[in-house]
């Protein structure tokens, strides 16, 4: 028993998680006694430093510091060490594993075990707006509903999981034997369990979850019940692995590229990951910023944003949505731009043609990039804020649709000609070009400052936000999990069952989201649990439609487990892709490359006879290979 | 030539679907009744938005269908690669140019329409507004100087047409809200006058309208403010002047002939 709770596994973590609320306990109490606060001990303080402090305990006791304590105490150094990397049996799978295949696989099933709660916490949504009036969630609970909802889906669900198929796909896209950093990358990891259980647990806190929506507005956030605090420290350990995560990424990309791969010749899902990440590092400390304001407002009164006028206190409302959204509009495209690279990616495999203007379609990612940083504000045109500034943020905000409107165009143009294999991945990857320009369409109708006046915050925003994220987002991730399942597991899943789940998913996503369009414009506010009569008739179709949209997802579900538990086995290269994921066997090696490749030509050369993109020698004995596989582009 | 015919037949069914889509969009009576000279502007900008919508949402739809449709693989093609083209720059560059320019144009336009619809007005009757949890509070200054607080707004509004039955049309005067908050963010919006403005703790806010229409409307707090956000509604009343002065005269007191009821619009299980 001693040796179990002194190895890193689950034993040490439940250990050191009771060690952890002790320490923050006494730490608490002291700290109060020492400024003689009555009461001594209070659950609220107990519990707020307990957030913080009691997942760092079960890290260490899980084990994800252990290296870096062994290596930090000068001990002698073990370089080739690889005990923690690699799953031989399921267990490995809940602990701290180096393999980036690994970690991609505990991120996917994390981030959909996530997506379900998430998804029945929209049924309970719906099944009270079935009506008007109040059925069984009182405000405050209908409040706590949506605000889980939604804080789950975005953190805990589309962020990661492309960081999940990332972390997979990318450094065997890239020809690496792993990520540049196998152990911040399982620290990553395991931060977001935690972040995920903590709003969870929300519900179990005294006055219900947080309950003020996914933007916790000040000062209505920093005046919330304790439930509050949890959705703040959760987002700063999601926060934390998306930065890592983000780190990880730029770095392999920059730095482990097999020999031969160009930035010109990446995959654009690589391009797309090297754009998300450096949104996320430069984007991300601003969350964490605008929750840390919360924080200390809430916990240790610094009124930050207390400015009731003629108290006497100076603070800052506004402050609080321009270091918010400064982050959350970016957050867009971090939940957007891998999707697009998963799509560039499923296109040009299965039109059976390059993709059309290669360096177009990586220079329109670094153009979102920049000019997402410059249209946060156009969330806050009915804000109070200075008014000439809506101007300029509204130009950008119509501008980005250029670069998004190339990409678009150059899939429409790869699809043209090509012979398309019409399955699960495309079909989702076709069904988002469709859904997503409708969303791409009524942002560029809320960036009109006078239409937006009168669209902001009612339902209008709640169609838009679900046609970019729904129609958008999820839909390149089911594209994307179909298309590497067979990678991923070494089966197939099922073809029939994957072509159900999209045309269930696609008609009742279209019968959920698109009546909220007029609904929006008719007047009907968001986040609210009872609204006019006048709505009633939408409001109830638009349940009707959304439970069935659930339903479609167990489809989904039941495909994906049945085919891991028992599909057909899966060649190698079971699409004729040139990409180097599917150049090794399906699951992979376990360091991947039994030997580094060298990459001769550009990714997507389908149609050109011959055409190879990596060759399993070394650079000396390939470049006489590569002189007739030239990437530069031919231009017709 | 088989691309080409396919290129006209894609072309005909785009105009097809185009001319529908832009009908159907102008058809549908999207926005509440319009009861502010702001309405008129921001109704047509919306038109013209899904105008020019229209023809870019079908030209992706057409290529998509006609590419599954035409170019999907037959038995026997599962080892076929279509034709390695790389990209064609001029293609390039006009789809970055057009949307770019049609954006720039649009921009433009609702700039202008911005203008108009917040432009300040001489004489304008000044009236307070708060929200606090949850409910709304207005604040007039009455004909003896001293301010006075109601929760139901009443707008004076000229008639035009000789009548004074609800719906009927009017001549309103300039309305300067300033918006304030008590407790946490509001946003004060009715639907009917297309306007809204979020009410914020620490700040004094502005919004501008004019009233073209007598009759009842909901005013509606569209930012989330807790429990009670959801029931946290008013009423407008856009009334004749001579009833809004006999009402300013009493100080917010008694019935008002000619403000009706809101029941039509009003919120569903409040009461």
């Amino acid at each position: 028993m001693t040796a179990k709770l002194r190895a890193p596994g689950w034993y040490r973590a439940t250990l050191f998680v009771l060690l952890g609320l002790g320490f923050c306990f006494g730490l608490t109490t002291l700290l109060r006694a020492l400024y003689d606060f009555k009461p001594l001990v209070d659950g609220e303080a107990i519990t707020t430093v307990s957030l913080i402090g009691v997942p760092l305990f079960f890290l260490v006791g899980l084990g994800a510091f252990d290296y870096w304590f062994y290596w930090a105490a000068g001990r002698a150094s073990r370089p080739e060490d690889h005990s923690s990397h690699g799953a031989h049996s399921w267990k490995d799978y809940f602990r701290v594993n180096t393999d980036h295949k690994v970690i991609g696989i505990q991120y996917i099933c994390n981030s959909f075990i996530f997506m379900f709660i998430g998804g029945l916490m929209a049924m309970v949504v719906r099944a009270e707006l079935a009506q008007p009036g109040s059925q069984f969630l009182d405000g405050q609970d209908y409040n706590a509903f949506f605000s889980v909802h939604a804080s789950l889906l975005i953190f805990l669900f589309i962020i990661p999981v492309f960081a999940g198929i990332a972390n997979y796909v990318l450094p065997l896209m890239i020809g690496a034997p792993d990520m540049a950093f196998p152990r911040l990358n399982a620290l990553s990891f395991w931060l977001l369990p935690i972040a995920g259980v903590m709003m969870l647990a929300s519900f179990l806190a005294p006055g219900g979850a947080f309950a003020s929506g996914w933007t916790a507005y000040a000062p209505l956030s920093t005046t919330q019940p304790l439930g509050q605090i949890f959705f703040t420290v959760a987002v700063q350990f999601a926060g934390a692995s998306s930065i890592a995560t983000a780190l990880n990424f730029l770095v392999t990309i920059i730095t482990m590229r097999a020999p031969g791969m160009s930035f010109w010749r990446m995959p654009l899902l690589v391009w797309a990951n090297f754009s998300t990440s450096l949104l996320v590092v430069i984007a991300t400390p601003f969350i964490a910023a605008s929750q840390f304001f919360v924080l200390l407002d809430r916990a240790l009164a610094f009124n930050f944003f207390n400015s009731t006028i003629g108290n006497g206190i100076d603070g800052n409302v506004l402050m609080y949505q321009h270091v918010f959204w400064f982050y959350s509009h970016p957050a867009v495209y971090i939940m957007m731009l891998p999707g697009f690279g998963i799509i560039s990616e499923i296109i040009s495999v299965k039109a059976r043609k390059p993709i059309f203007g290669y360096r177009m379609m990586a220079f329109s990612l670094l153009a979102i990039v920049m000019l997402g940083f410059t249209v946060w504000a156009h969330h806050m045109f009915v804000s109070g804020m200075q008014s000439w500034i809506r101007i300029p943020m509204m130009i950008t905000t119509a501008i980005i649709a250029v670069p998004t409107g190339i990409k678009i165009f150059s899939w429409l143009a790869t699809l043209w000609r090509g012979v398309l294999h019409m399955d699960t991945p495309l079909l989702f990857a076709l069904g988002f070009l469709t859904m997503f320009t409708l969303g791409g369409i009524s942002g560029v109708m809320l960036a009109m400052v006078p239409l937006d006046i009168h669209v902001s915050d009612t339902y209008f925003i709640v169609a838009h936000i679900h046609y970019v994220l729904f129609g958008g987002s999820l839909f390149t991730i089911f594209a994307g999990i179909y298309y590497w399942f067979p990678k991923m597991t070494g089966r197939m899943y099922d073809e029939t069952l994957g072509r159900v789940h999209f045309w269930a998913t696609f008609v009742f996503f279209n019968l959920t989201f698109a009546p909220m369009h007029v609904i929006g414009i008719q007047g009907m506010p968001r986040r609210v649990s009872d609204y006019a009569q006048q709505f009633a008739g939408w409001n109830l179709a638009i349940s009707i439609a959304s439970f069935f949209l659930g339903l479609s997802s167990l489809i989904f579900l039941y495909n994906m487990v049945a085919s891991w538990r028992g599909g057909p086995r899966a060649a190698a290269n079971p699409y004729r892709a040139l990409t180097l994921e599917w150049q090794v066997s399906s699951p992979p090696p376990i360091f991947n490359f039994d030997s580094i490749p060298t990459v001769v030509g550009g990714p997507y050369e389908y149609g050109v006879p011959g055409a190879v993109h990596g060759i399993f020698q070394s650079p000396a004995e390939a470049v006489p290979a590569a002189a007739g596989a030239s990437t530069e582009r031919a231009r017709e | 030539m088989r691309s080409n015919r396919l290129l006209w037949q894609m072309i005909a069914v785009g105009a097809v679907a185009t001319a529908a889509g832009i009908g159907l969009g102008l058809l549908i009576d999207w926005f509440p009744v319009a009861a502010s000279t702001q309405a008129g502007p921001i109704d047509t900008l919306y038109d013209v938005l899904v105008a020019v919508s229209v023809p870019f949402f079908v030209l992706v739809v057409v290529v998509v269908l006609f590419s599954a449709w035409k170019f999907r693989m037959r038995p026997g093609q599962e080892n076929e690669d279509g034709p390695p083209i790389h990209g064609n720059t001029r293609l390039e560059v006009v789809w970055t140019a057009i949307p770019a320019l049609i954006l720039v144009a649009l921009c433009s336009y609702a700039w202008a329409v911005l203008n108009d619809v917040e432009r300040s007005k001489a004489d304008s009757l000044a009236i307070g507004v708060y929200g606090q949890q949850f409910a709304w509070t207005y604040r007039y200054t009455g004909p003896d100087g001293k301010a006075f607080s109601v929760n139901q707004l009443y707008l004076p509004c000229t008639p035009t047409g000789g009548s004074t039955a609800t719906g009927a049309p009017c001549r309103g005067r300039p309305i300067r809200f300033s918006i304030r908050a008590v407790d946490v963010i509001h946003s004060f919006w009715v639907p009917a006058f297309r306007m809204k403005q979020d009410a914020v703790p620490g700040i004094v806010t502005t919004q501008r309208i004019q009233p073209t229409r007598l009759g009842s409307y909901p005013v509606v707090c569209t930012e989330l403010c807790g429990v009670g956000h959801a029931t946290m509604r008013s009423t407008v009343h856009v009334i004749p002047p001579a009833a809004f002065d006999a009402w300013l005269a009493r100080k917010g007191q008694g019935a008002v002939p000619g403000a009706g009821s809101t029941t039509a619009h009003a919120p569903g299980g409040t009461a």
